[in-house]
């Protein structure tokens, strides 16, 4: 498929910014304007919404590489920056919620809940794997670390994302629907990756092997 | 002689000024949405204290208030009928009123079996006229660390125990919600082990506090919260209190429990609120009472103690929990 040209892929881009803003205006609207509000308890939906959407925009970002790949559209490439820094971003909505609206900053709670609860456990490591790849997503970073080793480190994102998956899983109490699609989904998209590092591997062998007879 | 060294990065990967720039003004914008956010529902909780009652069920009448009820306000009918597990119709709190609407509590019989003088079967009607109805302001706390005050319709459990009079081998109470799938979509499903069961000692089930509800707000206990029959044990976690009851049996074992079976480290029989006893998920400390914004300290017994606590005497409540 042919690249869209230039103008249309920045258009499409702030009509992508504003669409992944969605479900924060979603939340400031029930919150602020719909009458019903946020329902009994505010603070338990900004958890789950912001949590949800840390997760689905993990694997959003994790499907730019097999969608362009598979539908042959590269330049969806120039998304996936965005994508993933409104995981961080939701990610870290996420995580004010519990600090502020869930513990007050209280430090010792907090602490203790890291150390004690797994699914707390889960949540944090997950969101501490995305620190540097939201600190090393300038161009400049990319430059400074080389883009072998740049492209190494972002491959955090597989654990972050499993540790998500994982906070999600021992969160809930009973029905495991929910989490576990999230997790088939990651599943599938971390299967595509072994697929493709073996068939690349196993081409890169038969190249060698052509080359040396 | 000039040396090409060829860059670790093609100029097209490099990300045009303009771009970058909409990063940082992304990040600002970002940060403040956030800031605004949580600012705004700050403001918002405190702020509006309105607690408006709707309800638009039927009225019940000669309902006697309570000395054993609590003067603090209670939760408004919007949150409580709108806010609850109940796991037989979905898993998510704020689903069960929608999805309860057409479960039928009529016509609705209770049996009440085991190690009794007189088994029987009851009409809900007539369990309503077994002892006269009182109001009790109860506060409820959910293990979840969420809890509410709830001005619940009903008769203490002892009433209908000293009806069926149980023999005196008889030790616990075991109830059981009805199992009717084609009516509560989660049955069909393993959720939990169905159908769901919870139990008392009999003196838990003797005791004053503990009630029978039929009613919330002077009205007839909507489908939500339980209806047409259910158990509230107000100095224990909510889940304690089963709904919809079809049976209420005597034993002279402790009755196995849902909760306790689907996770017994997390869940035991007894169930008593207890800040110092932590719990896997959530820490007990403290709870969110719905409506408010900070959290508060979580009481012993749910502020039950003085009436409560001597049921446990010697009884290690860390193991016991």
């Amino acid at each position: 498929m042919k690249a869209p040209p230039e103008k249309l892929i920045r258009t499409l881009k702030v009509l992508a910014f504003l669409v992944c803003l969605g479900p924060v205006f979603v939340l400031l609207w029930k919150g602020f304007v719909s009458r019903d509000g946020l329902g009994a308890n505010p603070i338990d939906v900004i958890t789950r919404s912001t949590g949800k959407w840390t997760l689905t925009f993990l694997l959003i970002t994790l499907s730019v590489t097999p969608l362009r790949k598979l539908a042959g559209m590269p330049w969806l490439i120039r998304f996936r920056r965005m994508l993933g820094l409104y995981a961080f971003f939701y990610g870290t909505l996420h995580l004010m919620t519990y600090v502020w609206l869930d513990k007050f900053f209280d430090v010792h709670e907090m602490l203790h809940d890291i150390l004690k609860r797994r699914f707390i456990t889960a949540g944090m490591t997950g969101w501490i794997l995305m620190l540097p790849l939201a600190l090393t997503s300038t161009t400049g970073w990319i430059r400074r670390l080389g883009g072998k080793r740049w492209q190494k480190l972002h491959r955090l994102i597989y654990f972050s994302a499993a540790a998500g998956i994982i906070h999600f899983i021992w969160l809930v109490k009973a029905d495991l629907r929910r989490p576990l699609t999230y997790g088939a989904v990651l599943a599938a998209l971390l299967m595509y990756r072994l697929f493709a590092w073996i068939i690349g591997r196993t081409r890169r062998a038969a190249l060698q092997q052509t080359v040396k007879a | 002689m000039l040396i090409k060294k060829p860059s670790d990065i093609s100029s097209s990967e490099v990300t045009p000024k303009e771009t970058y720039l909409n990063r940082r003004r992304f990040m600002i914008g970002a940060a403040a949405a956030g800031a605004a956010l949580a600012g705004g529902f700050y403001l918002r909780d405190h702020l509006d204290t309105t607690s408006t009652v709707q309800a638009g069920g039927i009225k019940l009448s000669g309902i006697v208030k309570s000395p054993l009820s609590t003067s603090e306000t209670p939760t408004s009918f919007k949150d409580i009928t709108n806010y609850n597990n109940y796991y037989e119709f979905s898993t998510d709190k704020y689903e069960p009123n929608g999805a309860s609407k057409d479960f039928r509590t009529r016509p609705w019989t209770v049996s009440i079996e085991g190690m009794v003088k007189k088994p029987k079967k009851l009409d809900i009607d007539s369990i309503m006229k077994l002892a006269p109805l009182e109001e009790r302001i109860y506060r409820h706390r959910c293990v979840e660390g969420w809890s509410m005050v709830i001005p619940w319709v009903g008769f203490p459990l002892s009433a209908l125990i000293k009806q069926a009079d149980p023999l005196p081998s008889a030790k616990f109470v075991a109830f059981q919600t009805i199992l009717a799938p084609d009516q509560m979509p989660n049955q069909k499903r393993a959720v939990l082990d169905w159908p769901y069961v919870e139990g008392l000692r009999m003196d838990e089930a003797m005791h004053p506090l503990t009630i029978l509800a039929v009613g919330l707000y002077d009205e007839a206990l909507p489908n939500v919260d339980g209806a047409p029959l259910r158990l509230v044990v107000p100095w224990k976690y909510g889940f304690k209190g089963i709904k919809a009851i079809v049976k209420i049996s005597f034993t002279d074992s402790m009755p196995p429990t849902t909760w306790n079976r689907m996770a017994p480290d997390e869940y035991g029989f007894y169930s008593n609120v207890n800040p110092q006893k932590d719990h896997p998920r959530w820490s007990q400390a403290t709870e969110r009472r719905i409506g408010e914004f900070r959290k508060r300290p979580t009481l012993m017994f749910n502020g039950y103690a003085d009436q409560v606590a001597s049921l446990y005497n010697g009884m290690d409540l860390q193991k016991n929990y």
